[in-house]
């Protein structure tokens, strides 16, 4: 929050309103990856579903932002209902794959029916009611805290509580009672239904959307940023988020071995530190904590 | 009283002699990496020659050039934060930039509200229709590409053709536009079929052009490796009819990669790539031989027409500089849009307040692959 | 029109299966899903077209290049995997994910981001069967792909080390137990990973072209057809690359091009939603 004193122009504000939207979509994700275990590699579908089902209802349909922003979520939140059913039942890498096909799926749907979504060129967004990189910032800023909040009650309720059971084993998770289907269920749809809000609102920000925002390596860059900050951390989404939304923007000096580095960066890091960047931290203060009694 | 008097007439000296002014600021978003580097690569190393060149030949106004390059990757997002780094950070006077039309769009909007002129390098007419204020660009549009083949296919006598064309956003809007203007043309679109990205084989689609009744022509609107194929395998199913390629190919690389296949293959493209060949009296002779010179010399590389419309795009906006006597943003802007008669590697500029680019059908040469190389088509 | 868009998706699909072999074959071994296996494929393409543009005659370039993957998949999996061992399933996934950029990021400075050609093995004459035209490449990628697949069965059942391997794969424990070198085991499997999607990108190369990004879609298709076929069965992934490579052309041919995309991960989900451990895939017992 204390932010701004640093920022000194609308780039840097830029920056920051991008870290917040990544951070709310990647807390979202971490009720899914990290709380309850399942691994989702096309979540940058339901973003970009939410982004321009917003951007075409406000843009072609004349709806206003107001109105299209919830109804594209709620679409999305549907979607991911139907499709989270037969989806949830497969584990491990088949259920990486089958989300994987479902981002690619959605990512090539939205690149040729250009005659609604202008087509691999992308699209217009016309603007929120929110205008101004400081306004933009508060709002962003604001609907964080709001998700960080939700996650924290999330994770103390009895539905967090069956969340992390299912990570610790489904199995035993069904065996006290807990019924895994209609849990991972919900984690599926939450997390699908937070990054639909947030695709939107980066639309109706950036006023432009191109089908990009589905691909395969968003969906990566998403997942990345939830796991290098550490899995089933609240805290470590944030984090990861920040890290990885700036660090292209700083890596820019090094030109053509920017991709080289950050590829060489992402390696090192998770091996280094395979839980993520806040639980080793953690891990490193409580033990230095110890060292000091 | 005598050593701080030498020591000020050295200053003064020393000073005179050098560019003791704020340096020009010039702002670039460019696809240097990902998918569309073969268009931004020799972009930005087109800017930094002649960036250099000029500095070293005295920069413009007594002032020197600085280059600010981000490479956005072709990503209309990273491309939008580059951009308002360019026009917050960096503070730039002018941008050449956006190698494609996505980048492009999404940059406009920035551009307008901070009122900075921004010469695109990426094709689609939508760029330039309708007009906007601060958005200039300096490649031929697509649509003037199709426009120069129907002419050329109603000379060859040829009234029915087929399309076939890729699934990106160059093949999308290319194919629109020819849709839209092959009726002016007196020709008809008898087949129109489409590939994917990564697609490597289209034997299927061509076989059913090739089966279509009527047909006398084919036009690939298209971008990439699409193309060789397309090129390949209509060799390999023996179509004689003649075959059309778009301006997106217009590099040798195309012809290295069809092979023998390419022979006989037509496209319009910028003067640029026959250089040599254009006879000595041709308006545009002196300065794409001269391009071209400087750019293989330095990086040994093949001339590419996208380095040629970055090199028209910088020194479209040297010269709006030089005309308007500052850097003041409104100056260049209005010297920009009186642009007239300036020869660039695409073709004789005369812009106007409806005309933010500047180029007619004659800029575009009708060039056909003879031998492995390029010549201009009789 | 039939026999081309066969011919067509056989091609492709054999690429495919040669893909997921790599994918599935590192699988058995680590458990680790290898998201860099499509960079293989890049590396030997792009190697291959970059040798033979310096002189090199065409058998050697493609020796050279295959060596060079295996160099680059034994210093990977000695680097990246080995280190992480203990790591969870999705720490390693995205180890590899960063290994693949890293690939990239180094091949767009080795080589350079241009499309690059290779000849194509016994030239580019057409050969007509029937309706449909073939080129020559095509049957060499037929004809490599079915030797490579006996010479991989004669490995894996006939001698020791690919015995191992396949020891490990069933039980790792027990493999170590009765004194097999799960080290060699994990570099063999990578060298052999790599090898493969090696060659895959030199025999498609002259088709339909190489560059530093190849890998990226190839490599997700490959492991599509790995899980298809259910992850870590060897005859899984082939047959799981075929299927994809014929049902993408059919339905590129007759229904949609520009969905050609779609139709494979359609295929797939619908695949799993009924065999929710691919077409031959062992069901996966789990511990509590």
């Amino acid at each position: 929050m204390a932010l701004p004193l640093v920022l000194t122009n609308n780039y840097t504000y830029e920056i920051a309103i991008l870290v917040g939207l990544n951070a709310i979509v990647c807390v979202g994700l971490n009720f899914l990856i990290g709380y309850a275990g399942q691994i989702s590699l096309g979540h940058a579908g339901f973003y970009a579903l939410g982004a321009y089902g917003s951007a075409v209802l406000s843009a072609r349909y004349g709806v206003y932002p107001v109105i299209s922003v919830p109804l594209a979520v709620g679409g999305v939140a549907m979607l991911a209902w139907l499709v989270g059913k037969p989806v949830l039942r497969l584990k491990g890498h088949y259920l990486a794959m089958a989300t994987l096909g479902l981002g690619v799926i959605v990512s090539v749907v939205l690149a040729n029916e250009d005659w609604l979504t202008g087509g691999p060129d992308g699209m217009t967004v016309p603007p929120l009611f929110i205008t101004g990189e400081k306004a933009w910032y508060w709002a962003v800023g604001a609907v964080l805290l709001l998700t960080v909040w939700l996650a924290q009650n999330l994770i103390d309720s009895p539905r967090g509580r069956a969340w992390r059971a299912l990570h610790g084993s489904e199995v035993a998770a069904a065996a006290v009672g807990i019924d895994a289907a209609r849990h991972k269920l919900a984690a599926f749809v939450l997390s699908a239904a937070i990054a639909a809000f947030a695709g939107a609102l980066t639309a109706h920000y950036a006023g432009f959307l191109t089908p990009s925002k589905a691909s395969f390596l968003h969906s990566v860059e998403l997942v990345t940023m939830v796991v290098f900050g550490g899995m089933g951390s609240t805290l470590g989404a944030v984090l990861g988020a920040a890290v990885l939304t700036t660090l292209p923007q700083l890596l820019t000096v090094f030109k053509e071995y920017e991709m080289a580095l950050f590829g060489a960066l992402l390696m090192l890091t998770m091996i280094f530190m395979p839980q993520g960047l806040v639980p080793t931290l953690e891990k490193l203060l409580a033990a230095a904590g110890r060292k000091a009694e | 009283m005598l050593v701080p008097s030498l020591v000020a007439a050295a200053a003064m000296l020393f000073s005179a002699g050098t560019f003791s002014q704020e340096p020009i600021r010039v702002g670039a978003f460019l696809a240097v990496t990902g998918p569309a580097a073969f268009l931004g690569d020799p972009e930005q190393k087109t800017l930094e020659l002649y960036v250099e060149k000029v500095n070293a030949a005295g920069g413009v106004l007594g002032r020197k050039l600085e280059l600010f390059a981000y490479d956005s990757g072709g990503d209309a997002e990273k491309a939008r934060a580059y951009v308002k780094r360019l026009i917050e950070q960096d503070r730039v006077d002018v941008i050449v930039g956006g190698s494609t039309t996505g980048e492009t769009m999404a940059a406009v909007p920035l551009a307008e509200a901070a009122g900075v002129p921004f010469i695109s390098l990426a094709g689609a007419v939508v760029i330039v229709e309708p007009v906007k204020k601060w958005v200039f660009k300096t490649p031929h549009t697509d649509r003037m590409a199709c426009e120069k083949i129907f002419v050329d296919m109603r000379a060859r006598g040829a009234t029915k053709a087929a399309l076939i064309s890729g699934s990106g956003g160059f093949d999308k809007s290319m194919r629109a536009e020819c849709l839209k203007v092959a009726p002016n043309h007196g020709v008809q679109i008898v087949a129109d079929e489409t590939y994917g990205a990564g697609d490597n084989d289209m034997t299927a689609q061509l076989a059913k052009i090739k089966s279509t009744p009527g047909v006398q022509a084919v036009l690939n609107a298209g971008f990439g490796q699409g193309p060789a194929i397309v090129t390949k395998n209509y060799r390999q199913l023996g179509i004689k009819m003649p075959l059309y390629q778009s301006h997106g190919v217009a590099s040798k690389q195309y012809v290295k990669l069809s092979g023998d296949a390419a022979e006989g293959v037509r496209l319009p493209a910028a003067a640029l790539l026959v250089a040599e060949t254009l006879p000595a009296n041709d308006p545009q002779k002196k300065v794409v031989t001269q391009y071209k010179k400087a750019y293989e010399e330095r990086f040994k590389q093949e001339v590419s027409t996208f380095g040629g419309h970055a090199y028209d795009g910088l020194m479209l906006a040297l010269e709006a500089i030089r005309r308007a006597g500052a850097t003041d943003k409104s100056k260049v802007r209005d010297a920009l849009e009186q642009t007239r008669g300036y020869v660039g590697t695409g073709g004789v500029v005369n812009m106007s307040a409806q005309d933010h680019m500047g180029l007619d059908l004659s800029a575009f040469r009708m060039l056909e692959v003879r031998e492995g190389d390029w010549a201009l088509a009789k | 029109m039939i026999a081309q868009t066969l011919l067509s998706g056989l091609t492709a699909g054999a690429i495919y299966a040669l893909v997921a072999l790599g994918f599935a074959i590192i699988y058995n071994a680590s458990h680790v899903i290898n998201f860099a296996q499509g960079e293989f494929v890049m590396i030997g393409g792009m190697a291959a077209a970059s040798l033979v543009e310096t002189g090199l005659p065409l058998p050697l370039s493609i020796l050279l290049s295959v060596g060079i993957a295996v160099l680059v998949g034994l210093v990977l999996e000695k680097l990246a995997i080995e280190p992480a061992r203990g790591a969870s399933v999705v720490t390693l996934i995205i180890i590899t994910i960063g290994a693949s950029i890293l690939l990239r990021g180094l091949a767009a400075l080795v080589w350079d981001k241009k499309i690059h050609p290779l000849p194509a093995f016994s030239g580019d004459a057409p050969i007509a069967i029937g309706t449909a035209t073939l080129l020559p490449q095509t049957l060499w990628v037929l004809g490599t792909t079915v030797v490579v697949v006996a010479l991989l069965w004669w490995f894996f059942n006939r001698t020791l080390t690919g015995k191992a391997i396949l020891a490990v794969s069933v039980n790792r424990l027990a493999a170590e137990l009765m004194g097999i070198s799960v080290r060699r085991v994990l570099a063999v499997s990578f060298g052999l990973s790599a090898a493969l999607g090696a060659l895959a990108g030199i025999l498609i190369a002259p088709i339909s072209f190489t560059s530093w990004d190849v890998g990226v879609m190839l490599g997700l298709k490959g492991f599509a057809a790995a899980i298809l076929g259910g992850l870590g069965s060897g005859p899984g992934a082939i047959a799981g690359g075929l299927a994809l490579g014929l049902i993408e052309a059919l339905g590129a041919g007759y229904l949609s091009s520009a969905y050609k995309d779609v139709f494979a991960f359609v295929l797939l989900l619908s695949a799993l939603v009924f065999l929710p451990n691919g077409l031959a895939g062992r069901r996966v017992a789990e511990r509590v």
